[in-house]
């Protein structure tokens, strides 16, 4: 990794982060969900220059699978800009603990707007780790060609999955469907690390079908309200407890 | 006009509630990115909120699937669901075995029990 602060050009940094994007273990992860996510966005009846557009300005793998299958299932509009916004409530603290590695010396706002949009899971992760290495003033360079290296990944297979879904006989685009729920499940299960992360999973997947049964108005706003709040006081029961 | 408005209409709410209600929380972190702890109470209770939204979602995909997955019967999805999480348990919690068990069996259980 000592190459990496040896640039002389924020060019040099930009495709530098780039060419980490790409042997990074994140790129197989992406490449699998956007596969995914593509043929869902196939399944629901949505252009796929919708959903590369899609992936450049929302950049939220769990917010685009809740826009595609709530906009693809007619939901009221209003409830899926909930449903989004309470999704999308995680990437606030994520651009906080960032944003310190990135502003040192003289950055101007207007340059940390790229990365601020940029900001999701698996560019966060990767910044936190190797930035701090890299001098001050090649950073946001090097965040930038990060970002794009994973989100052209995440476009392309995007693109993959929604014609594989499109030609593929239906088992096989069956399958391709199901990759979204069974990698997020999975994925949302290896990331929970605390207890009241767990019975949040556990409430949303219980909660989410009922009051999709029970014909319940908003149904994924209660599942997230009312699931999350209820993890979070059984959090704060074994809290007061110990 | 109308069919402009057809033709324009899945843009447009992926403009309004797609990337705006997605973005705000990243514009407030750029404005407001002053100390905010990741263990702090508020941040734990949104992750909640989050978390069980998209776990909502996730259970509605499996169960209310669509398209060619209903195709294939619902109790081959569940057990293609409940056999990749147990892999993923078992297998030192590899997100990559999970999800190769849980679609070997939905394309096992599909090819042998599709409508």
């Amino acid at each position: 990794m000592s190459v990496l602060s040896t640039f002389n050009s924020s060019t040099a940094a930009f495709f530098a982060g780039v060419k980490s994007a790409l042997t990074s273990v994140f790129v197989l992860v992406l490449m699998g969900t956007y596969i995914g996510i593509g043929a869902l966005a196939h399944d629901f009846g949505l252009a796929s220059w919708w959903l590369a557009l899609s992936t450049v300005l929302v950049w939220a793998a769990p917010a685009q699978v809740i826009l595609i299958s709530a906009l693809g299932a007619g939901a009221a509009l209003f409830e899926v800009a909930i449903a989004v916004t309470l999704s999308a409530i995680r990437l606030f603290p994520m651009v906080v603990a960032l944003l310190p590695l990135l502003r040192g010396g003289n950055a101007r706002l207007r340059d940390l707007l790229l990365p601020t949009h940029f900001t999701s899971v698996s560019m966060w992760v990767e910044s936190l780790r190797l930035l701090p290495a890299l001098p001050q003033e090649w950073r946001i360079a090097f965040c930038n060609g990060l970002s794009v290296g994973y989100m052209g990944t995440a476009v392309v297979f995007g693109f993959v999955g929604y014609y594989l879904a499109a030609g593929l006989p239906p088992l096989f685009a069956g399958t391709l469907l199901f990759l979204t729920p069974l990698s997020f499940l999975i994925s949302t299960a290896r990331n929970a690390h605390m207890m009241v992360d767990k019975v949040a999973l556990v409430f949303g997947l219980v909660l989410g079908p009922v009051l999709t049964a029970m014909h319940v108005d908003l149904d994924l706003m209660w599942t997230g309200v009312v699931g999350g709040t209820l993890a979070y006081a059984v959090h704060r029961l074994r809290e007061a407890a110990t | 006009m109308n069919a402009v408005l057809a033709e324009l209409w899945p843009y447009l709410a992926l403009l309004l509630v797609g990337f705006l209600p997605n973005e705000i929380w990243r514009l407030l972190g750029l404005v407001l990115a002053r100390g905010l702890n990741e263990d702090s109470e508020i941040v734990i209770w949104s992750r909640a909120v989050a978390t069980a939204i998209l776990a909502g979602v996730i259970a509605k995909l499996i169960l209310y699937s669509t398209g060619s997955l209903a195709t294939i019967p619902l109790p081959v999805r569940v057990a293609a669901a409940v056999c990749g999480f147990l892999a993923f348990l078992v297998m030192r919690r590899s997100v990559f075995a999970g999800v190769a068990v849980g679609e070997a069996v939905l394309l096992l259980g599909g090819f042998l029990f599709a409508h």
